[in-house]
């Protein structure tokens, strides 16, 4: 059994480390002035929306230049949004759209 | 939580599954598949390592691309950081290697509702996140190739509707709401044009400045717009009559 590749994961770890621990670990953050810890507050919702936005709408076949991409899987998650805004369950929202889909590709495959 | 996290955990094992499988076909062995998702536990670079792997690339590109990619735990950790200062260094150091888009995304509405960190609501998030994925690399790797493709089961969209949908749970005002619109539609612009990981972090970056130009005016901005709030971190406020299950 290969092993070679495990020193490359441990690689991988440490320059990912850094993003995850360096500001929880920072000191004194929590004394930052209370405009910049609102701007921290709306991190969430940004990073958040910005990360599903990307994984639906911009597509990159292998070495292409990324496209945007609109279609059924974007309509998709735009249902589970309304969904989740309506019933606050973002399990059934997730539900809806995986549901969605489905019946769209079994319906009209591409 | 639990209920928000029922989601997470499918999204978590259908990657999972589909990331076993990737890792057997790109010619990894059992434990170097492991030691990925020990070390690196990101599921977009893991992917991307896989592939650039088999096509011989090397190591010090796939480093670098993978600290682009997973460059946006920065935001994760510094949204999460006011709300852990004052917890013991090698506990938020721990804590830290777990951070997960989906950590992340149930984590940080947990401690919002809460008004507070809830440290052992944190490590339940991450283990509902961690133990599905490492276990479902497992399967997908041994017995991946029975199974149907993922994408005809709309597996594919589990990941984006998840994270739309934590994003949802987070917008209680027009800040927030101006903060995600902004943020996915630069996300897009820049990833269509650069490179989506380089979206990711711009649309994280730029949605929450788009969302403070918003007058705090709506209940939800309001509480957030005075200092001390509830919306604001309260490290040592540990009210013992709220419930982890939220």
């Amino acid at each position: 059994m290969s092993l070679d590749l495990v020193a490359l994961a441990l690689l991988m770890g440490a320059v990912t480390y850094p993003s995850r621990a360096l500001p929880i670990l920072a000191p004194g953050i929590e004394r930052l002035p209370p405009r910049a810890l609102e701007y921290l507050r709306l991190v969430g919702p940004g990073v958040l929306a910005a990360l599903a936005a990307v994984s639906v709408l911009v597509v990159r076949e292998g070495d292409a230049a990324p496209t945007l991409h609109i279609g059924i899987e974007f309509a998709a998650v735009l249902a589970g949004i309304a969904v989740v805004r309506w019933r606050r369950n973002v399990f059934l929202g997730i539900a809806v759209a995986v549901i969605a889909v489905a019946l769209v590709r079994a319906i009209a495959p591409a | 939580m639990v209920v928000d996290a029922l989601g997470m955990v499918v999204s978590a094992s259908a990657f999972g599954l589909v990331y076993g499988l990737a890792a057997r076909q790109g010619g990894l062995s059992i434990v170097e598949m492991l030691a990925m998702s020990v070390f690196v536990l990101a599921g977009a670079a893991q992917f991307a390592a896989i592939g650039l792997i088999a096509q011989g690339v090397p190591w010090l590109a796939i480093l670098l691309l993978t600290a682009l990619l997973n460059a946006r735990h920065l935001l994760y950790s510094a949204a999460l950081a006011p709300w852990l200062a004052g917890r013991r260094r090698l506990l938020r150091a721990a804590m830290a290697h777990v951070l997960t888009d989906e950590a992340f995304g149930l984590a940080l509405p947990l401690f919002q509702r809460l008004g507070r960190a809830d440290v052992p609501g944190y490590w339940l998030a991450a283990s509902l996140i961690v133990l599905p994925w490492m276990a479902m690399n497992v399967v997908g790797y041994v017995g991946g190739q029975g199974i149907p493709d993922p994408g005809r089961l709309g597996l594919d969209v589990v990941f984006p509707a998840a994270m739309a949908g934590l994003a949802v749970g987070l917008v209680t005002g027009r800040r927030e709401l101006t903060a995600a619109v902004v943020g996915a539609a630069v996300a897009v612009g820049v990833g269509v044009t650069l490179v989506p990981a380089v979206g990711i972090v711009a649309g994280g970056l730029l949605g929450p400045l788009a969302g403070l130009l918003v007058p705090a005016r709506a209940a939800g901005d309001a509480g957030a717009a005075a200092a001390g709030s509830a919306d604001h971190p309260s490290p040592h406020g540990d009210d013992p009559q709220v419930g982890l299950a939220g």
